[in-house]
């Protein structure tokens, strides 16, 4: 079952043109990410005193910073520093909420209730709030930053991933299984969690977009990523008094942002319509 | 009716009870000595100023006894003071309240006034260049960070306009009405931008479930002019999942207001915390953190009781 969506599903969003250009702009932003060494004509903190604040041309392609930096190559960087924030909190949240909403629903009874009151507290809190307290009070920096992330999102896989569970917990082929001497650990991870990846995978790209968007809100308040590695939060905050002087150096860190949370929230509408019609 | 809500307003009390310990175990996790966080680590301390003022906080106590202490202050209004200021936390709080209060209204209204209106013409013409540019705008509405939006704001304003959105002193709605929301339209349309995305959204896939239905179809048959059909037929049904988003939005804004109160330099809710934050000030980021949390969860218990008057199918006894 899993091939045949794989390969019917891809097939499927690729004809649909709002994924295929989520798609796109993820691929984009995945790659700069990746070969950002490469792609980068500067190190993203090479400071050139003389080239200060240099409009978009032929050697600084989007202009320079208040340093001298190259916009561009901070840029590149900056996509690093937010797919590895997004890539990790979004991991950990999955991974930590799907188990325990797995077990939650698989025991069931009093565990099961105590167990979703506890994650239904966080949802007591609006997310970027919760993210900002964690943040606030762990201190800035990246590890930090992950951890917020990964505790706003972790409630939200945990309901994924239980109400995958319960949906077929007491189906007829689990029985089976269990009655042919599966174990628990087999009959959660080959016969319940399957059913939860369409689910889950929807969640992740929105989770991604998310995460991205809170990195850079977070840094953007001087709580994330510690400058002056580059984060695109940061950058957009550092150059706001200088807007009327530089305006694309607040422009341009603005669009990244916005041009990657897109890609992703696009990306993930398509898998939903691709994926999971029931979720629509 | 009446027994439903009295019964969510009874289920607030575990939720807020929970709000309470995430928060207070939360600020045990700061690194470090709690008494220099709460003090100030410019004061050099001798052991036994340490330890007594340890014993004059309660940190001597055990987990448990120390969130009694403090919830029973708590419920009694005592959030502690700020370190800074010296006032109580309660009392800074209230004071800025009303300018979040004001921001999060005026976001709310223009999201509903733009995104209903849009989401509806976009569902009446599918497909029509109004449908794409109306679809377009939600999917860079939803996307573009607040900050970004506001910080574009200020620039055009003061580049092209020539006025200062942020300039100025914050007046208050009471001091003067005019000014005061002139000071509020940019922020609140910040806001608003990315609310009316997802308002708009919602709005069309809500009309389009509907456009088919045997009912539409019923009403059109007997004559009634498409208007007449789309008001009160149509709008009516699609106005449930609405008032879930909204509702569910409101709460958010509360948490967006942080990040456009900072960007626009408004002394509000978020500010405070976010000096607060900055100045190591923990009983006002406690207290500001509880206080917003309430809120957001007294304004889903409204939409949760709205929708139910808004969808009469559903009985909750």
């Amino acid at each position: 079952m899993n091939q045949k969506w794989q390969k019917h599903g891809f097939i499927r969003l690729l004809r649909n043109w709002s994924g295929l250009l989520g798609l796109f702009l993820v691929t984009v932003y995945v790659t700069v990410a990746i070969f950002a060494e490469t792609l980068a004509l500067f190190p993203p903190n090479e400071q050139h005193p003389t080239d200060r604040l240099q409009p978009p041309g032929p050697v600084y392609r989007l202009g320079a910073d208040e340093f001298g930096r190259d916009l561009l190559s901070r840029l590149i960087f900056g996509a690093r520093n937010s797919l590895k924030v997004a890539l990790t909190s979004v991991a950990a949240a999955t991974l930590a909420g799907v188990t325990i909403g797995l077990l939650a629903a698989y025991i069931g009874g009093l565990s099961d209730n105590v167990i979703m009151r506890v994650i239904d507290l966080l949802f007591a809190f609006p997310a970027i709030l919760l993210a900002l307290f964690i943040a606030a009070v762990l201190g800035p920096g990246e590890r930090n930053t992950i951890i917020a992330i990964a505790v706003v999102y972790l409630p939200i896989f945990a309901r994924v991933g239980r109400a995958a569970a319960l949906d077929v917990k007491d189906r007829e082929f689990v029985d089976a299984a269990r009655s042919l001497g599966a174990g628990h650990l087999r009959l959660i991870g080959r016969h319940i969690l399957p059913n939860a990846t369409a689910p889950i995978i929807v969640q992740v790209t929105l989770a991604l977009s998310w995460a991205i968007l809170t990195e850079a809100s977070l840094s953007f308040l001087g709580l994330g990523v510690i400058p002056p590695a580059p984060s695109w939060g940061s950058m957009l905050s550092e150059s706001r008094v200088l807007m009327e002087l530089a305006p694309w150096t607040v422009i341009m860190p603005g669009l990244a942002i916005m041009f990657a949370i897109l890609g992703f929230n696009l990306l993930g509408d398509g898998l939903r319509d691709v994926l999971d019609p029931k979720l629509q | 009716m009446q027994r439903y809500i009295l019964r969510r307003l009874l289920t607030l009390i575990p939720t807020l009870f929970g709000i309470s310990i995430v928060v207070f175990l939360v600020m045990r996790l700061i690194p470090g000595d709690t008494i220099s966080a709460m003090i100030g680590t410019q004061f050099q301390l001798t052991e036994a100023q340490a330890a007594a003022l340890r014993a004059y906080f309660g940190l001597d106590k055990s987990l448990p006894e120390q969130y009694w202490i403090w919830l029973t202050a708590a419920l009694q209004g005592d959030f502690g003071y700020s370190v800074r200021s010296g006032q109580p936390v309660l009392r800074e709080i209230l004071s800025r309240f009303p300018l979040t209060v004001e921001l999060a209204l005026f976001a709310t209204l223009i999201g509903v006034g733009i995104g209903i209106p849009v989401g509806v013409l976009s569902a009446t013409r599918r497909g029509s260049p109004v449908d794409i540019g109306a679809r377009s705008f939600a999917l860079l509405g939803m996307a573009a960070p607040s900050f970004f939006v506001g910080t574009i704001f200020i620039y055009v304003l003061s580049v092209y306009v020539g006025i200062l959105p942020n300039a100025g002193k914050y007046v208050s709605l009471w001091e003067d009405p005019l000014k005061n929301l002139q000071q509020m339209f940019f922020p609140a349309l910040t806001l608003g931008i990315a609310f009316a995305a997802s308002v708009m959204r919602t709005t069309r896939s809500a009309m389009l479930e509907q456009i088919h239905s045997d009912y539409v179809r019923t009403a059109r048959s007997k004559g009634l002019s498409e208007p007449v059909i789309v008001r009160s037929h149509l709008l009516r049904n699609a106005l449930i999942p609405i008032i879930t988003l909204v509702g569910f939005e409101a709460g958010y804004l509360f948490g967006g207001a942080v990040i456009v109160e900072d960007v626009f330099a408004l002394p509000g809710l978020g500010r405070l915390l976010l000096s607060a934050i900055s100045q190591r000030d923990y009983a006002l980021v406690q207290g500001t953190v509880i206080f917003i949390a309430f809120n957001f969860v007294l304004v889903n218990l409204f939409a949760d009781i709205a929708y139910t008057f808004a969808n009469p199918r559903i009985r909750y006894e």
